[in-house]
């Protein structure tokens, strides 16, 4: 027999919390991905700055190299491809969380945490070869506009990997249970969120041929 | 009017339920496989098809969108969860697009 909920509580089938919301859904998600929209925006910009600037070389002749013409896309393909995998490994740490198996959990977040960590030594290695190279910061539009873009999702990759060590930490002090499944679920999409944008940004930088 | 509101919730539980690992893995062996393809179109020897420049964007471009769809579908739970989140995130996707493509058309980007 159906029961009177006038004021609907966000009742998820798999054991998330239950908090008050008056729209059905959980607000905690919905402002997730109210941000995740709006980080849309912050990237668009960055990556449309790089686009304009991409091919902007310094004025004098020793600052004439651009980051497309040291590019090491061997290199980058296999870090892009660590990050993809995280993405598998994230949504698998929810699932394991899902099933109440706590063990996997914490395998599946320090995998994640893992690759995350793998991705931004990657990165790091990539802009120690540029600076190697003389490809600076300030070097031109294009080194700038480059570093910028890289950097910021590198910071991203940064929080995101603090986010999966607290998890990590909270299930080894016994606080993570099934009925915390949305918080690893929001975290998750942040993570995701992270992948897509290296998804777009190694197409469109890296790969896409500069005339 | 109660039946109704508990039917709608029982509805969104039924459709929160997240696919099985093996079908997350599915969906990562494809997205390994799309990747694979995009390394190759940079190693022309490897399919000369790609020495081409239009074809070789063509490809990636439609990789891209694929993979992006993939992702945020399956892995993001899109495909499962209420679609207010995902209209939520179209609507700044959508508005970022549009607003980069004026941007970028203003600077004659695309001449």
């Amino acid at each position: 027999m159906a029961t009177a909920t006038l004021e609907p509580t966000d009742t998820h089938g798999d054991g998330h919390d239950d908090h008050h919301t008056s729209t059905g859904i959980s607000n905690t998600k919905l402002a997730m991905w109210t941000f995740l929209g709006s980080e849309c925006l912050l990237f668009g910009g960055l990556i449309s700055t790089y686009l304009l600037y991409k091919t902007r070389r310094g004025p004098g002749p020793d600052n004439t190299t651009i980051p497309t013409d040291i590019f090491d896309i061997p290199f980058t393909s296999v870090s892009s491809f660590v990050l993809l995998m995280s993405s598998l490994t994230m949504v698998l740490a929810l699932s394991a969380l899902t099933r109440g198996d706590n063990q996997a959990t914490r395998a599946w977040l320090l995998t994640t945490a893992m690759l995350g960590g793998i991705f931004i030594g990657g990165q790091v290695y990539e802009f120690t070869a540029f600076l190697r190279e003389g490809v600076g910061f300030t070097h031109n539009p294009a080194s700038s506009a480059f570093y910028t873009l890289t950097g910021f999702h590198g910071v991203h990759v940064g929080l995101g990997l603090v986010m999966l060590m607290s998890l990590f930490v909270a299930s080894k002090q016994g606080k993570l249970t099934p009925k915390n499944t949305e918080t690893v679920e929001i975290v998750g999409l942040y993570w995701h969120f992270v992948d897509i944008v290296w998804i777009f940004i190694f197409t469109v930088i890296y790969l896409i041929p500069v005339d | 009017m109660s039946e109704t509101v508990t039917e709608a919730h029982s509805e969104q539980e039924q459709s929160h339920e997240h696919p099985s690992d093996w079908a997350y893995i599915k969906i990562a062996l494809i997205l390994a496989f799309f990747t694979t393809i995009e390394v190759l179109t940079y190693f022309e020897s490897a399919l000369p098809i790609f020495e081409n420049n239009s074809v070789t964007i063509a490809t990636l471009m439609v990789l891209m969108v694929v993979k992006f769809y993939l992702v945020a579908t399956w892995f993001m739970h899109l495909k499962f969860d209420n679609p207010i989140f995902g209209r939520m995130f179209v609507a700044g996707l959508v508005l970022a697009t549009g607003v980069y493509v004026i941007a970028l058309s203003a600077f004659e980007f695309w001449a």
